[in-house]
């Protein structure tokens, strides 16, 4: 157990008779950042709960720094939490806020102060001393609420949605100011969201939670190139799924019968045989529409819409059957724009087709 | 956020810490030991006592007696016809302010909720003697209706029915209204702009969409006004006349002049039963959870439950049509043009409507003030002259003194014994989850409920056993019993807003629960609960009932002193003390207000 900071061994926490959580196994390395990631109702807050000891599994362990933390009470648990409102205390000053774990643990007058001051500088605060949590911004809350972890250096920092009630804008900063502190400090984050983008964002690996269970844990990259099940191939990022069957198989390479008639190249991590009902997805950025050299795979339909969504603009082909398929691509100036009606090839790589077992 | 709904953050906070059952049970039991001791029990003995005859042996004598005479049943559908016209009374009159009040922004309804919390908080028989100065055959109305020529002989207003409407109906609206206002708070201003655009008109809209949504807090209020006014002896004793005599003036006559526990108890039983069937009617119909404030949707409803809501259907429709009817009729005369803008009278009438009734609520108290300067040796207006002399006479009255003093300690410790009772047990019921929940929370708060008479005399009872009669501690443990309800009500609502996480996020950082409570909990509650103290002491200065009886008349009470005084003789020198008081209590009532927006920040 020594190697992790923190071991979750089949946690289950049930409330009456619904289960929120049905059992659920992570690990985390010191200094990493794991995003615990899923819809709501998928139990990654239950989990949470659970590790920072605000709510009792039903069965299961958890270890902390190598010592069993079950059912130990919160305070005695060294870790720090940034709640989703904050949780900032309205009748204390933000030093005050900031001054209380130091408190709490018994630090010398002197020592808190000059800790404090410390860790306000660190998130570029330091005039806010000695206003309340209410007279500050949005972005400044959640930074203060940020200061007040850091400060007693806890060895784990749980944050359950800690950006969701800010902008976009404001929310892609604090993103990178919390990356950039988790690398600089070196501190262990498990971190929750139901915001796909933000998790790749941010973390070193991310653990997909659909309905009380782990669907699957990995790198960005990883989930994002190789997911191996259908929900994390949907839940990440934007995707083109299709059924289909299994006309051989050599190895990795298989060649699946899709809708429309295509027969499709694509690659299989699991061994499948002929004749398996699949699954199959595409990227849609790994569509390319007229292309001038086609891939491995090619089809043909008429373009039915076209979106701009800011940098990336969004294409919809119906197929002979009206299956539909999406690709993206960067957005162009209008002379380039396609118009809804063509006629288009859409080609992808063998290597971008990952078949997924339904 | 991936917990269930169901999930409250009670049941994270209660199961983290691992103890034993009874450890868990602590914070509510002291609640349970005292109201079990000095509530339940006397009130058992009270009502079994009424049968048993004069030799100890079952019987059903005194039931046999209170029926056969016809008085008795006489004076028990008086009390029901007076405390009806009251309740509706105080529904008509309470709901425009009411509405206001929960439509309007927050500013506007914290100053203007202070002038209905004012009478509730002034000394209740401060307001009793303001009316007899204003209603008397030369008091201020006749006066004025004199001077206005309107009438040419005195307009008999006092000792009579409309006396005794007047003051009742002014002694409990401030109650209805702040019923009626903790629904109509909930209610989604939204879903009556959502009506307008679907096509409602505005009175359309008020009435098929606020007006049922408000009917929970309407039937809760008008409950409350009904059960305390079955209750009342004050006001019909002071205002009323002698066919005006209510079930507990006979009551107190049963046993103070004749000494006939049974038979009181019998009718003191008679009182109970009328109080439980209205309750259980209210139950059926509505649901006790709108008494905390908590939505009704989604029970299912008893037979009388569904008539109810057929016929309140029908009401509503059709009120809604006329309304509807109604507008249609005015577009015709005054015919709107999409042009250009309409007249509107907005919420005028609404405001001219709710400041008149909140000057009737309001402005008798300080009539007294006036009285109590006068150079006569009778309440008459206008007052003649100007004179200390009452106030000299109370000052350095003893007897004044002694009763001040000994009202303020009763009031200050039993305001602190009930906190020291109710504030655990409102914790416990509002972050543990446990069946039957609603059942405790009724237990508490059933003296609030119960006819005061009803404490009152089994209390003397037990009381002359434990030989507490007569002693401060006697009046304390009394007060104590009606200032548990009040500050578990009051603390509850203060925790239900109170926000969980912070707690949480105090555990996280290193504080242990004692510290959690200390630091962070408490403090941050701490202008609710000073409101709480300030809520139980007015109750226990103020109250006359149990003082009445457990003071065996040995020892007095401000209240009770007043009562004994006006009994025999309504003198300035009254109106000098009710005057004192009500400075006293506009004081209390402004730290109170002070220190709540201190506690919230309002100025920050």
């Amino acid at each position: 157990m020594q190697k992790y900071k923190l071991n979750a061994i089949a946690v289950r926490k049930t409330y009456g008779d619904v289960t929120a959580l049905k059992s659920a196994s992570i690990n985390l390395k010191a200094g990493e950042f794991l995003t615990l990631l899923g819809p709501s109702g998928s139990g990654k807050t239950t989990l949470l709960m659970a590790i920072a000891g605000l709510n009792s599994p039903d069965s299961g362990e958890i270890w902390i720094d190598g010592e069993l933390a079950t059912y130990l009470p919160p305070f005695k648990r060294d870790l720090g939490m940034v709640f989703q409102n904050y949780a900032l205390f309205p009748h204390m000053t933000v030093f005050d806020n900031i001054a209380f774990p130091l408190r709490m643990r018994k630090n010398k007058a002197s020592v808190i102060k000059e800790e404090v001051m410390k860790v306000l500088n660190v998130v570029e605060l330091s005039h806010v001393a000695n206003r309340y949590p209410k007279e500050l911004s949005g972005g400044q809350q959640q930074r203060i609420a940020l200061a007040r972890c850091f400060v007693y250096k806890p060895s784990i920092i749980l944050m359950d949605e800690p950006l969701g009630a800010l902008d976009k804008k404001l929310r892609d900063t604090l993103q990178r100011e919390i990356k950039k502190l988790h690398e600089n400090l070196g501190i262990t984050v498990l971190y929750v969201t139901h915001d796909q983008e933000e998790a790749m964002v941010m973390s070193d690996r991310i653990c997909v939670m659909n309905d009380g269970e782990i669907d699957q844990i990995g790198t960005p990259a990883e989930l994002y190139f190789n997911p191996s099940t259908i929900f994390s191939a949907d839940f990440l990022g934007e995707s083109n799924l299709f059924s289909g069957k299994i006309l051989s198989s050599n190895k990795q390479e298989v060649e699946v019968a899709g809708p429309a008639g295509m027969v499709i190249k694509g690659m299989s991590k699991v061994p499948v045989n002929v004749g398996d009902d699949v699954k199959f997805m595409v990227r849609p950025e790994s569509v390319v529409i007229n292309a001038l050299e086609t891939e491995e795979n090619v089809t043909h339909g008429t373009l039915t819409e076209v979106i701009v969504s800011g940098q990336i603009t969004k294409l919809f082909t119906e197929l002979v059957d009206g299956t539909e398929m999406m690709s993206t691509r960067l957005t162009r100036t209008s002379e380039h724009t396609l118009p809804v009606g063509a006629k288009v090839s859409l080609s992808w790589r063998a290597s971008n087709t990952i078949i997924l077992i339904s | 956020m991936s917990l269930p709904s169901n999930a409250s953050p009670g049941i994270t906070g209660a199961s983290i810490f691992k103890n034993r059952d009874w450890k868990k049970l602590l914070p509510i039991s002291p609640a349970f030991l005292f109201l079990g001791f000095f509530f339940v029990y006397p009130v058992i003995i009270l009502l079994g006592l009424s049968l048993v005859d004069d030799s100890g042996s079952l019987s059903l004598e005194h039931y046999v007696h209170l029926f056969e005479k016809a008085v008795y049943m006489k004076v028990l559908l008086i009390t029901l016809k007076i405390a009806a016209w009251t309740t509706l009374f105080a529904l008509l009159a309470g709901y425009p302010i009411a509405y206001l009040l929960s439509t309007t922004n927050s500013n506007t309804r914290n100053s203007l909720i202070i002038w209905v919390l004012m009478p509730f908080w002034t000394s209740f028989l401060v307001r009793t003697f303001a009316w007899m100065v204003l209603l008397g055959r030369h008091g201020a109305l006749n006066d004025l209706l004199f001077a206005l020529d309107l009438i040419d002989v005195p307009v008999r207003l006092l000792y009579n029915f409309t006396g005794v409407m007047i003051g009742m109906v002014h002694a409990l609206m401030p109650l209805c209204i702040l019923t009626m206002l903790s629904v109509m708070e909930n209610i989604d201003r939204n879903l009556v702009s959502a009506a307008s655009t679907l096509g409602a008109r505005g009175g359309q809209s008020f009435w098929r969409v606020y007006f049922p949504l408000s009917i929970p807090g309407v039937a809760a209020g008008g409950m409350l006004v009904f059960i305390t006014a079955l209750g009342f002896f004050i006001t019909p004793a002071l205002l009323g006349g002698a066919r005006d005599t209510m079930i507990v003036q006979v009551i107190i006559f049963q046993i103070q002049e004749v000494l006939n526990w049974g038979f009181a108890g019998a009718i003191a039983m008679l009182l109970l039963v009328s109080v439980l069937i209205i309750f259980t009617l209210y139950d059926q119909l509505i649901g006790l959870s709108t008494l905390s404030g908590e939505s009704t949707q989604g029970r299912k409803k008893g037979l009388i439950g569904r008539f109810g809501a057929r016929v309140g259907s029908i009401i509503v429709n059709f009120l809604g049509n006329a309304c509807e009817r109604f507008g249609m009729l005015m577009d015709l005369i005054l015919r709107p043009k999409a042009g250009s803008a309409r007249k509107s009278m907005g919420r005028l009438p609404l405001w001219i409507v709710s400041m008149t009734i909140l000057a009737f609520l309001c402005i008798p108290a300080f009539f007294v003030i006036p009285v109590s300067f006068t150079e006569e040796a009778f309440l008459g207006w206008p007052p003649r002259g100007f004179s200390l002399q009452w106030y000299e006479q109370v000052l350095q009255s003893d007897a004044w003194a002694a009763a001040a003093s000994r009202s303020f300690i009763v009031a200050s410790a039993s305001a602190l014994l009930g906190m020291s009772i109710g504030v655990p047990a409102a914790f416990f019921l509002v972050r543990r989850q446990f069946f039957g929940k609603a059942a405790v929370f009724a237990f508490l708060v059933s003296p609030i409920i119960m006819p005061n008479i009803i404490i009152a005399v089994a209390l003397f009872y037990l009381y002359a056993k434990l030989g507490l009669v007569g002693t401060n501690l006697g009046l304390i443990l009394g007060h104590t019993i009606l200032a548990i309800p009040y500050v578990v009500i009051t603390v509850m609502a203060i925790l239900k807003n109170y926000d969980h996480r912070l707690d949480q996020a105090a555990w996280t950082l290193g504080a242990n629960k004692w510290q959690t409570l200390t630091r962070i909990t408490l403090p941050l509650m701490s202008a609710g609960l000073i409101a709480s103290f300030m809520f139980a002491f007015i109750i226990s200065f103020d109250e006359l009932t149990i003082s009445l009886f457990v003071t065996g008349g040995e020892v007095t009470t401000l209240p009770k002193k007043m009562w004994d005084d006006s009994l025999m003789n309504v003198s300035p020198v009254l109106a000098a003390v009710a005057a004192l008081l009500l400075a006293f209590m506009t004081l209390f009532i402004l730290l109170t207000e002070y220190i709540r927006r201190r506690g919230t920040g309002d100025e920050l």
